[in-house]
């Protein structure tokens, strides 16, 4: 039968049917340069126009890929040129019209999620940058579907210590601003040291400027697939072979991502962009990076030995992708997002996963410090030192790290928020109150580490 | 456009199933190229290479007919793009 053998058809089918193996996006991105005004109003109209016409056949043709190949696609996004880029055009000091057209036009065409409301100001905030950042607490109050992002550091640049401070304010005061929602505008927020440029996954897609004018991205999950992999491996398989069955699994999900990728692109016209790597966990049971860190050996995930199985299975994941497409892009990196993952949960209210071992498996994996709900009487320099901790692996060792905290307006340490669906549902984590809020103050610009001299 | 798919049908043994299955394909022109038939543990599967002539018949028609017909036979019956298993399987 084409040399494919039943058993690797009922293999297929079973990693879909019951390890939940998806497409967890395909997320269109879209150039918005040419829709920069003077008129902040006939800007969003602008916008609203090209988002609506390039990507009205973004859920037709994801659902007929998804039906014909009987591969899940879970979510359809789009991602667009980073806002404050588009807004320099206008002197207009408040930006959510721009986000309230973003809002409407991914309403209009169907995607649950539109990414770019977002600056990068890793170097230093320009004008249109501090008005769009200003502007984020009410855009993400007032809009459903908008996710936004701040660049602050990278390892070129060093960190804009300011700016962390700053995103430290706005996420504070989105928590505030959202408060009737257990503080959710924070979960569409994500602030950035060595942002990429093609990330297709929420909330930090954008579509950065030196990308073409449109192109396809897709996001693999696959934590389910991999799992039962490794949970059928013999007991006393050493680590070389857990290795091998991950690169494996990784290949084969990998796989189909490429041809999804391809065959979407091709039928939107559009160029096909990068395969993102990236396990990213789902509260469905099994689903779960921590189910696959215990299964490796861990008694609970956040217990000693959990940096050794993430940085292992972070590894092979990329060699076994490797072989699978030649398009390898976005963060490509295990997420660990704590409300999102029911094994995470799990592990936080058994005591065995706190913030500092997060931080630690920020280091080896993707983006680190990912959905997870703090108290939100937690000091905003509190928050600017957990993110400048995260940002500063990320600039020393050349990878992206990043940020989404939730300071939960009115919530505790041991109180429960419920985001439902994908968000899933999450502890308030305790914080470590002996910050370095001093230092946080003291402001101006982490210099560049010596390793970014590399010319 | 002639697209290979394979078909699988996973359910409980019972009189008719592969005659329900061929005569769908034979009304939508569907050819079929190889079929692998067994039964494990008194459950019957199936899987088949077809060619579906898209000109006569869409493929998401030729997906819905099995699927009416996999009910009325109380088994599960999947149509997919041949390309999956490949992409999946082989480099």
């Amino acid at each position: 039968m084409h040399n494919i053998s039943p058993e690797e058809i009922v293999e297929t089918l079973l990693m879909i049917t019951q390890q939940n193996l998806d497409i967890r996006t395909v997320t269109l991105g879209l150039s918005l340069q040419s829709c920069a005004d003077p008129d902040v109003e006939v800007m969003a109209r602008n916008i609203y126009e090209t988002v609506t016409a390039r990507a009205e056949q973004l859920v037709p043709v994801c659902e007929a890929v998804s039906a014909e190949y009987g591969i899940p696609i879970v979510n359809r996004r789009i991602a667009v040129t980073p806002i404050a880029s588009v807004a320099a055009a206008t002197s207009a000091a408040d930006l959510t019209p721009l986000a309230a057209a973003l809002d409407r036009a991914a309403a209009e065409v169907g995607v649950d999620f539109v990414g770019g409301f977002s600056a990068l100001v890793h170097k230093g905030t320009g004008d249109a940058e501090a008005r769009l950042i200003d502007s984020i607490p009410a855009a993400l109050a007032t809009t459903e579907r908008v996710c936004a992002s701040v660049n602050v550091a990278s390892t070129r640049s060093g960190i804009n210590m300011g700016a962390v401070l700053r995103m430290a304010e706005v996420t504070a005061e989105t928590a505030r601003l959202t408060a009737d929602r257990d503080s959710f505008g924070c979960g569409k927020l994500v602030v950035f040291c060595n942002m990429v440029e093609d990330n297709p996954f929420m909330a930090g897609a954008t579509h950065g400027v030196g990308e073409p004018d449109a192109v396809v991205n897709v996001g693999i999950s696959g934590p389910g697939v991999v799992r039962a992999v490794v949970a059928a491996l013999a007991e006393d398989a050493d680590l070389t072979e857990v290795a091998e069955a991950i690169k494996a699994t990784a290949f084969k999900i990998t796989r189909v991502g490429e041809l999804i990728a391809r065959e979407t692109a091709r039928r939107l016209d559009v160029p096909m962009g990068i395969v993102d790597l990236s396990l990213a966990p789902t509260p469905a049971e099994g689903d779960s990076v921590a189910d696959i860190i215990e299964a490796i050996g861990v008694q609970r995930c956040g217990g000693p030995g959990t940096t050794t199985a993430l940085a292992l299975l972070n590894d092979a994941v990329k060699k076994g992708g490797a072989m699978g497409t030649s398009s390898i892009g976005g963060l490509s990196g295990a997420f660990i997002p704590v409300s999102e993952d029911a094994g995470m949960v799990r592990a936080v209210n058994d005591g065995a996963l706190t913030l500092e071992k997060l931080e630690a498996m920020t280091a080896v994996c993707s983006v680190g410090l990912d959905m997870i709900v703090v108290p939100g009487d937690t000091p905003v320099e509190t928050l600017a030192a957990i993110m400048a901790d995260a940002f500063s692996i990320g600039v020393i060792n050349h990878k992206t790290t990043a940020t989404r905290l939730i300071p939960a307006a009115g919530k505790q340490v041991g109180d429960v928020v419920e985001y439902g669906g994908l968000f899933g549902s999450a502890p308030v984590m305790s914080v470590n109150g002996w910050a370095g809020s001093r230092l946080i103050r003291r402001g101006g610009r982490f210099p560049a580490p010596l390793g970014s001299l590399r010319n | 456009m002639h697209t290979p798919a394979i078909l699988s049908v996973l359910g409980e043994d019972r009189v008719g199933i592969v005659a329900a299955i061929a005569r769908v394909l034979a009304e939508t022109d569907t050819n079929i190229e190889d079929i692998r038939q067994t039964i494990i543990s008194g459950i019957f599967s199936m899987t088949m290479l077809v060619t579906v002539d898209e000109e006569k018949t869409p493929f998401d028609d030729l997906q819905r007919r099995l699927a009416e017909v996999g009910e009325e036979i109380g088994t599960q019956v999947t149509l997919q793009r041949e390309d999956v298993f490949r992409f999946m399987h082989r480099i």
